[in-house]
């Protein structure tokens, strides 16, 4: 019979949650390299990069980040292809995040007045010069609070992997829940441990937030 | 051989037939003013002359740079707005640049000029304006006034053959509107070729070498701008003039 001690379940628990910690940052920066390529396609001026990412947005955006997961991972390996759930929670993640984040910039760029693009265009400035000194730095500014609010859904989302068997926070806190027979103090372990990650990041989002409000 | 010339121009908005045949010529160094009630297609014809709302039928020249209704490629419409500049009714100044950085990026951007050779132009287009010392200020840190003359600094500095002007004192508080009437009375008077809307009419009167009226998609009436006031021609500009009052 083993016993555990406090210590071990939250040691077990830091190891979970250095990899929920881990999976985030590579979902929110491969999926956010990957939107912006995303949103470059949605808004340029080619016809078949635009229905393509449009098709995109659209697929991550209308199905559950839970079925997503389930496709690549059992999906692929009806192919022969043997994906471990590190990769699959990995690439589903990052796909998942580049369609929101791609939809969230898109607004953005949107919310720039048209006034600006009339007067970049009377300059003489061809479309993807606009885009680039006049447009784009607009948008980002006003980009910055909701691109980290989604972070937090990030962090929150990658909860999600557990269930294809990635051991991360939520799935190291159900495996010592079992163990233990003690689910109440693990599982309220597990949620303080998603607070810890997730509190920074909307207060910071919030508090830009209120910034920009105060700017205008 | 006028420096601005349309032929035939036609717009339409959907079924809005919004510019009916507009045949125009401005001379280099002319001041052409623009004027009529609200909807007769003043901004849309100055928008068409630069290319903003594409057209549907006529040709527009200015200074050999030609747009045709089937020859509206990018490389026309670049070539056409490097003739013509263009000042708003909302400044549209680049809230993330600096008064100086307005007036640089154009000149650095589309001409590829110097970034230190922009720098001097900037300085003497801000200087022209009233502006010098402005150069490291932000739009929002400017009055409406300042941040026009920005703006007409901003066009400027792509040395432009012809200025469009779509009332550009219309958004201003009425003790700013004379520093920006200012700057336009001296290029007039420097001959810098100027095609306006407005709405004040005394200033049209004094700077204008040439009045037009629209009218319903058309230029109605047009000449001197003295002449036309003493004796107008139409009961529609007669009667234009008497709702002024
Ligand atoms: N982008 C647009 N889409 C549809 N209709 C438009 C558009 N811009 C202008 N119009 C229509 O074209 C007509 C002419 O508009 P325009 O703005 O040229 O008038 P204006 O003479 O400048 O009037 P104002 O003195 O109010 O500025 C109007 O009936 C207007 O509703
Ligand atoms: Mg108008």
């Amino acid at each position: 019979m083993m016993s555990f001690s406090l210590w071990d379940i939250v040691r077990n628990l830091l190891i979970g949650g250095a990899l929920t910690l881990l999976l985030s940052l590579v979902a929110f920066v491969l999926g956010g390299a990957t939107g912006l390529l995303v949103l470059l396609a949605r808004i340029g001026k080619w016809r078949a990069p635009r229905a393509l990412a449009q098709m995109h947005i659209e697929l991550f955006q209308g199905t559950p980040l839970l079925l997503q997961l389930f496709t690549l991972f059992f999906g692929l390996s009806l192919f022969g292809l043997d994906v471990p759930a590190w990769l699959a929670a990995g690439l589903g993640l990052t796909l998942f995040t580049s369609a929101f984040l791609a939809e969230i910039w898109r607004g953005c760029v949107e919310a720039v007045p048209r006034g600006q693009w009339e007067a970049s265009s009377c300059l003489a400035m061809t479309y993807w010069e606009q885009m680039r000194h006049v447009i784009l730095p607009q948008a980002m500014r006003l980009s910055i609070a909701p691109t980290v609010g989604f972070a937090v859904q990030v962090v929150k989302g990658t909860a999600v992997t557990s269930i294809i068997g990635f051991a991360e926070l939520t799935k190291t806190g159900s495996m010592i829940a079992n163990a233990t027979y003690q689910p109440f103090l693990v599982y309220s372990l597990v949620a303080l441990g998603y607070f810890i990650l997730c509190y920074p990041l909307s207060h910071y989002a919030q508090s830009l937030e209120r910034k920009l409000h105060a700017a205008r | 051989m006028p420096l601005v010339s349309t032929n035939r121009l036609h717009k339409f908005f959907g079924k809005n037939h919004v510019l009916r045949g507009i045949k125009l010529d401005v001379e280099e160094g002319e001041v052409v003013t623009i004027v009529g009630r609200s909807g007769s297609g003043k901004s849309t014809l100055l928008r068409t002359l630069n290319g903003l709302e594409s057209i549907d039928d006529g040709i527009i020249e200015v200074d050999g740079a030609k747009l045709e209704v089937d020859c509206a490629d990018a490389a026309s419409l670049r070539a056409l707005r490097l003739k013509v500049g263009m000042v708003f009714q909302q400044f549209n100044l680049f809230p993330h640049l600096s008064a100086g950085q307005n007036v640089m990026l154009a000149p650095q951007v589309v001409k590829g000029t110097a970034k230190n050779e922009t720098e001097d132009i900037a300085r003497r287009m801000l200087e022209r304006v009233g502006l010098a010392e402005k150069f490291d200020a932000f739009p929002d840190q400017l009055s409406g006034g300042q941040q026009q003359r920005v703006a007409i600094a901003r066009a400027l500095a792509m040395s432009p053959k012809v200025l469009l002007c779509d009332e550009i004192t219309s958004a201003l508080d009425p003790e700013l509107v004379n520093e920006v009437l200012g700057v336009v009375r001296q290029l007039a008077s420097e001959g810098m070729t100027l095609i306006m809307v407005t709405h004040e009419m005394r200033f049209a009167r004094e700077v204008s070498d040439k009045l037009v009226f629209m009218h319903e998609g058309k230029i109605h009436e047009s000449g001197d701008p003295q002449a036309m006031f003493a004796r107008p021609e139409t009961p529609e500009f007669a009667s234009f003039i008497g709702s002024l009052n």
